[in-house]
């Protein structure tokens, strides 16, 4: 749960929000990616959805944000429908997408100020202080005028959380914040993460197969596996789980005799 | 931890409706024609409700503005100068021995003016701003930029289709009347220097201001507005609409150039016709 000693969030910002997902199913074509998930998610909460790659983790997290519209099921973000898009206007959510997603056209200052330019929050030296404080926060004040082609890995998904932090947003969502970066970025992004949520008490909700980003930051974690929920816990319950998929999930063994990926289907 | 006690049983996930239904029984090209001219104008009314916030665009609809007339002038330039040249050389050798060669003005004129200058520069804004407008924005749509648009709740219609149909509606009669009076002028330099047509510049001029009134000029301004708003509308449409990778875009390029070109074709004999 949130900490108890933080600071006051971002000026301007409104208070977390809770999220719930009721019996969410999806389906493209013939293909049902998530068969009746059900969790909720409390405000100021750090939620961790791990999974094996393409168990629906980020089509999930895709229908928090309305882009995406649920075959069967509802979710809500502060009690309003996820998928109708004025909960968009109502509710302020940041998506931090997996390759970052910026605007490549744009440079990082550009891309954190295009937010509050659109939605006319100020003038431009209340725009600057705006987007210099967000840059401050994950120390990318020299990139201000880099493009995003001349970013590495690590700073795209820290300038990317930057421009989610722009929006001052009630709930932050990370898809696989973590991915391709070295074990010291990873680590760094998951610094991040935490700190954001103990500074600004904001909910977020990462999806991620970073098993170490799980056990150190996650309140609670959920684990989907073809498209069920087969976990739901604290992260404390995944040091010893009774599942046999969670734990081959969480602990795989290298079987060199009998690899997996003889068995796996097409 | 029991699975079942974590999922709710899956619901009874999309019966096809009746209209999934019957989209199925159509066949593929109608199929793919209909949702293309329904998204495409689903397209043009979102895009219209965000019409008073233009003003907010002005920096983005002058940028689309130079991208879509300024850098366009000199290819269209080049190639009226040479239609009008080819117009006034053909008209002038099948004239030569029927008589009615001292008409190549008249006939130089209302050819660039009322179809030439419109479907020339619709051509060339399709080949030249629709494919780069498609390419952009489906490599935004592929590399999830139209997705970080809409979380931040700025409607992608507002900021990348709007400026662009409010730049194309405002360059577009600029390029027709540089097409029709180069061309013009393209037809009296062939006509002056040609020795079996052997034309004064003045004379053709005469003949070209005595058939021509200005209801010509509109008539093709008309057409070049239509044909300017089909071209970003689809290649918009089109670039939004991509799934899939660095192949898609490239699809995607191909598809919304050919598009535009056959209903530039299409639509120039309806509306023309509903001109006359």
């Amino acid at each position: 749960m949130p900490a108890a000693n933080s600071t006051s969030p971002l000026p301007g910002a409104a208070p977390a929000v809770g999220v719930t997902v009721e019996g969410l199913s999806k389906r493209f074509g013939t293909f049902e990616v998530l068969r009746g998930v059900s969790f909720t998610v409390q405000p100021g909460e750090i939620f961790v959805l791990m999974g094996p790659s393409g168990s629906g983790k980020s089509v999930l997290l895709k229908h928090l944000v309305g882009l995406e519209r649920p075959s069967a099921g509802q979710t809500t973000v502060a009690g309003l429908d996820g998928a109708d898009p004025t909960t968009r206007e109502r509710v302020r959510m940041a998506l931090v997408f997996q390759a970052g997603a910026l605007f490549n056209s744009l440079s990082v200052y550009d891309n954190l100020a295009l937010y509050p330019r659109e939605h006319r929050l100020g003038d431009e030296a209340a725009i600057r202080d705006r987007v210099m404080r967000a840059l401050q926060i994950l120390s990318l004040e020299n990139a201000a005028h880099k493009f995003p082609a001349e970013l590495s890995g690590g700073m795209k998904k820290r300038v990317a959380i930057a421009r989610a932090l722009v929006m001052e947003p009630q709930l932050l969502l990370y898809d696989e914040p973590t991915s391709e970066l070295d074990p010291v970025m990873s680590a760094t992004i998951t610094e991040i993460i935490a700190t954001l949520r103990q500074r600004y008490q904001v909910t977020s909700i990462v999806v991620s197969h970073d098993r170490d980003l799980a056990l150190a930051i996650a309140d609670r974690v959920g684990i989907l596996m073809g498209g069920e929920l087969i976990f739901l816990g604290p992260p404390a319950d995944l040091r010893q789980p009774t599942d046999p998929r969670v734990a081959d999930f969480l602990n795989p063994r290298i079987d060199l005799e009998h690899p997996r990926f003889k068995h796996l289907e097409t | 931890m029991s699975t079942t006690s974590l999922s709710s049983p899956p619901a009874a996930v999309g019966t096809p409706s009746v209209t999934d239904r019957l989209l199925t029984w159509l066949p593929t090209p109608v199929f793919q024609v209909l949702h293309g001219t329904g998204s495409t104008l689903l397209l043009l009314a979102r895009t219209l409700r965000h019409v008073p916030s233009l003003p907010r665009q002005f920096g983005r609809f002058i940028e689309q503005c130079h991208l879509i007339g300024y850098t366009t002038m000199p290819i269209v330039g080049i190639l009226s100068f040479f239609i009008g040249s080819v117009l006034a050389l053909q008209s002038g050798h099948a004239g030569e021995n029927v008589g009615y060669k001292q008409f190549i003005g008249a006939l130089v004129g209302l050819t660039m003016a009322r179809e030439l200058g419109p479907v020339m520069a619709a051509v060339l804004l399709a080949g030249r701003v629709g494919s780069a407008i498609a390419a952009e924005l489906a490599s935004m749509k592929v590399y999830q930029e139209v997705d970080a648009l809409e979380t931040m709740n700025i409607p992608p219609e507002r900021m990348l289709v709007l400026p662009r149909i409010a730049a194309v509606l405002t360059m577009m009669p600029v390029l027709t009347i540089m097409a029709d009076l180069v061309g013009w002028f393209g037809g009296a330099i062939v006509s002056q220097y040609t020795h079996f047509i052997s034309i004064e510049p003045a004379s053709y001029f005469a003949n070209l201001r005595q058939y021509m009134d200005f209801g010509d000029v509109l008539n093709g301004l008309i057409k070049a507005e239509v044909f300017g708003l089909t071209v970003v509308l689809v290649c918009c449409n089109i670039g939004l609409n991509t799934r899939g990778g660095p192949r898609e875009i490239g699809a995607s390029v191909t598809r919304a150039v050919v598009t535009s070109l056959i209903l530039i074709l299409v639509l120039d004999f309806f509306v023309t016709k509903a001109l006359m």
